[in-house]
């Protein structure tokens, strides 16, 4: 069977740099410098700090999937080469429950990387992940901001470097739309609500949303709640929120759900292309923001990611037909951000496992990874000149920033049974009708005791 | 009064009440219920198979009944899915050879287990012998989700009994696994294999396999010459059922083959398609077309089989 010469072929597409010889795996470098040790120790001079390990297998379990998975095996590919080490990766949709299952029964991948930090304290609490070397831990120090490392620290233990990012507080816009009506980007919330009232005036329904995600329906609806409370309560109360410190139906956070309910739940602001409130329920989320290019809708508030799915021919950039300004909070000069990530923890603590883990918390990677096409990283050593898309640029530089304060989304963060459930359920109910206070004491009376 | 004289009636119309259900069966009105429920179930298939041939923008932006007010065909989909090179775009054709490679045996064995077992509980005579049958068909109840785990772990780590090794781990990486899949389809098959064929084999009649036996015939010969000729009818809706439900299976497939190209079935490929956000998700309609041409080819082939299979295991006597 020809069956190895598949990664092979994945591999081999890596920025033209390497031919490689169907089916055998082995490298060589292009034809100029064919057989010079020169160009193949100059093509692998950076990769010589982590070592050799010809022969060697490290397995990557993860939830990305798709092209996104063949564009990390193309940026890691110089580095498996170079090392000598195979690097087998597996991308799957049931990450959660899959992980789970192969832990338990004692067949762990070497390295998962962990989209919620919620699930990567449970298995470190029970014992099953390796702390991160040394090295890491260096690397993570000096390239994350210390919002980053807390999440992947569990009771003082650091497990592993974060590896992508995705900001969340974005309102996504046509700039084109907005200049042609004389419309300026908001600073502040207050502007905001001016900016739709305005926009109302004219016939078109400012906002739109679509919150329907199969069995997830819902998250986006917590994202709002979750980039509303961290603006209203602050960083720290929003930790105290995720925690269940402050309790999910405390009159502050009715307060600040109440406040998304001013736009998700006003007939006069949503939901533009698609129809009345209820309408946001049964809107695909991959669709939501679609209105704003026909021109049915003005402002659509969701992740750095959705740049993935506006319909083709659309152009982001900040003149064109789509781009996204920061969602403000009531003081313009603070810059909280609502975001997601991964973390690269890992089961076993091989030396060629830790040296993946390194390569991965280094610059390199990031860089060689944004070159391919689009991609976020929190990491503060990246060019971001590298970055693949205006959108890109823009989510790193708020990340960059010393002065953004970062918080994961909180529904990541949760227990699961609120955060992948009651919270999911309760705001689509909320959306359908259901009043603000009766939601919150539901989620509220659904969080696990012990 | 009225019911009184409806009795005799009906009575006169059909003897047994068996004759009056299938002349109502036959008839017209119901004939005509019978299309109008055909045509109900295919809709969304039909309308799966339509927007396959659609354009992506299309597909995402109206429905497939839109195709008839403005018919836009195209088969990048099937193109995309089938010989895309990058495995971000499909790549459906070589995993549908692991699909096969998982699929065969994985009939296969289970079938020639379970023969060999039914005709011993059916015509062997051993001391036990219900009980063991009883002990398989109270297997059945046992939902597969529950032995995944262990059935892991049993071929990554082995199994210790107070520390002593008793089977070491089996270590399969790579195209090796399909092992594990194979071995995981086949011990789920068994129970229910081993109870139709048994239900079957034990109606057979009694005397043929004793005058068998008076000629001087070994068990090996009656089974190969007597019993299988004439439950070939129950293998075949036995292997149908166990190549459809393999052949559709993800869990099991996802579990012990993996995700990766070397091992993973079209269904585990099938399951990725769609992107991690879900975003491309035109591509499921031309995918799943392209993994149900084998089953449907395979259906329609054996399906004569099929229903005589399964009638005959269901009425007795």
């Amino acid at each position: 069977m020809s069956l190895p010469s598949r990664p092979a072929r994945i591999t081999a597409v890596v920025a033209g740099l390497a031919l490689i010889a169907a089916g055998c795996g082995s490298t060589e470098t292009s034809a100029p410098a064919a057989g010079g040790n020169a160009s193949v120790s100059a093509e692998c001079a950076p990769f010589a700090e982590y070592g050799s390990f010809a022969g060697k297998t490290v397995s990557i379990y993860s939830p990305i999937r798709d092209t996104e998975a063949d564009l990390f095996q193309e940026a890691w590919g110089p580095f498996a080469k170079c090392t000598g080490m195979k690097i087998t990766y597996e991308g799957t949709g049931e990450f959660e429950a899959q992980i789970q299952v192969r832990s338990d029964a004692g067949n762990p991948p070497d390295i998962a990387f962990f989209p919620q930090p919620g699930l990567l304290e449970r298995f470190a609490k029970a014992g099953k992940l390796k702390p991160a070397s040394d090295k890491v831990k260096e690397l993570t120090a000096a390239n994350w901001s210390p919002d980053w490392a807390k999440y992947s620290t569990v009771d003082n233990v650091f497990y592993g470097a974060p590896l992508g990012a995705s900001v969340k507080s974005f309102v996504w816009y046509s700039p084109k739309m907005f200049a042609e009506n004389g419309w300026k980007v908001p600073t502040t919330w207050d502007e905001m609500m001016t900016l739709s009232d305005t926009i109302a005036a004219t016939g078109i329904k400012p906002w739109c949303a679509g919150i329907e995600s199969g069995d997830a329906t819902g998250w986006p609806a917590t994202d709002w709640i979750e980039d509303v409370i961290l603006r209203e309560l602050g960083a720290e109360e929003y930790d105290n929120w995720v925690a269940h410190k402050l309790a999910f139906n405390d009159p502050k956070v009715v307060a600040a759900v109440d406040k998304v309910g001013a736009i998700l739940k006003n007939d006069k602001y949503v939901n533009g292309g698609y129809g009345p409130v209820k309408s946001i329920s049964s809107t695909a989320f991959q669709e939501g923001g679609v209105p704003i290019t026909e021109g049915k809708c003005a402002l659509h508030r969701q992740a750095s990611f959705y740049a993935n799915f506006w319909p083709e021919g659309t152009k982001v950039g900040e003149q064109d037909d789509v781009y996204a300004f920061y969602l403000p909070g009531n003081d313009a000069t603070k810059k909280p951000v609502l975001g997601g990530g991964e973390f690269v923890a890992a089961f076993a603590d091989r030396p060629e496992v830790q040296a993946v883990q390194a390569y991965l918390a280094g610059t390199d990677f990031p860089n060689r990874r944004m070159k391919l096409a689009t991609y976020v990283s929190a990491n503060k050593g990246v060019d971001l000149a590298n970055a693949a898309n205006p959108i890109d640029r823009l989510s790193m530089e708020i990340l960059q920033d010393p002065a953004t304060i970062f918080r994961f989304d909180g529904s990541d963060l949760m227990p699961a049974a609120v955060g992948a459930g009651t919270f999911w359920k309760g705001m689509t109910d909320w959306i359908n009708g259901k009043d603000t206070k009766s939601t919150l004491d539901f989620i509220d009376a659904s969080w696990p005791k012990s | 009064m009225t019911a009184t004289v409806a009795k005799p009636l009906a009575a006169v119309d059909a003897h047994t009440p068996a004759a009056r259900v299938r002349k109502r069966l036959t008839s017209r009105w119901a004939s005509l219920i019978a299309i109008v429920i055909a045509l109900l179930w295919t809709t969304p298939t039909f309308g799966l198979f339509l927007s396959s041939f659609r354009p992506e923008d299309q597909i995402k932006q109206t429905g497939w009944w839109t195709f008839f007010a403005d018919p836009q065909l195209t088969l990048e989909n099937y193109q995309s899915v089938l010989f895309g090179t990058s495995s971000s775009s499909g790549q459906m054709a070589s995993f549908l050879i692991n699909s096969l490679v998982i699929t065969i045996p994985s009939v296969l064995f289970p079938v020639a287990l379970a023969t060999f077992a039914a005709y011993a509980l059916s015509w062997l005579d051993f001391r036990g012998r219900d009980w063991i049958y009883i002990g398989i068909f109270a297997l059945q109840v046992v939902p597969l989700q529950m032995a995944l785990v262990p059935l892991l772990s049993f071929f990554s780590q082995g199994v210790e009994i107070f520390g002593l090794t008793v089977l070491p781990a089996w270590e399969l990486e790579g195209p090796a696994r399909f092992v594990q899949v194979w071995f995981a389809h086949a011990c789920f098959a068994l129970p229910l294999g081993v109870f139709l064929l048994h239900n079957f084999m034990s109606e057979l009649p009694g005397s043929l396999i004793e005058a068998a036996r008076v000629d001087g015939a070994t068990h090996g010969m009656i089974l190969r010459k007597i019993v299988l000729p004439l439950v070939a009818p129950a293998l075949a809706s036995f292997g149908i059922f166990q190549f459809l439900w393999v052949w559709n299976d993800l869990l099991v497939a996802l579990i012990f083959a993996g995700g990766t190209p070397d091992s993973a079935p079209m269904t585990v490929r099938l399951a990725q398609m769609a992107g991690t956000r879900g975003n491309e998700w035109q591509r499921l309609t031309a995918g799943a077309f392209v993994s149900i041409v084998i089953p449907l080819v395979v259906f329609l082939s054996m399906q004569r089989y099929f229903v005589r299979g399964l009638l005959a295991g269901g009425i007795k006597g």
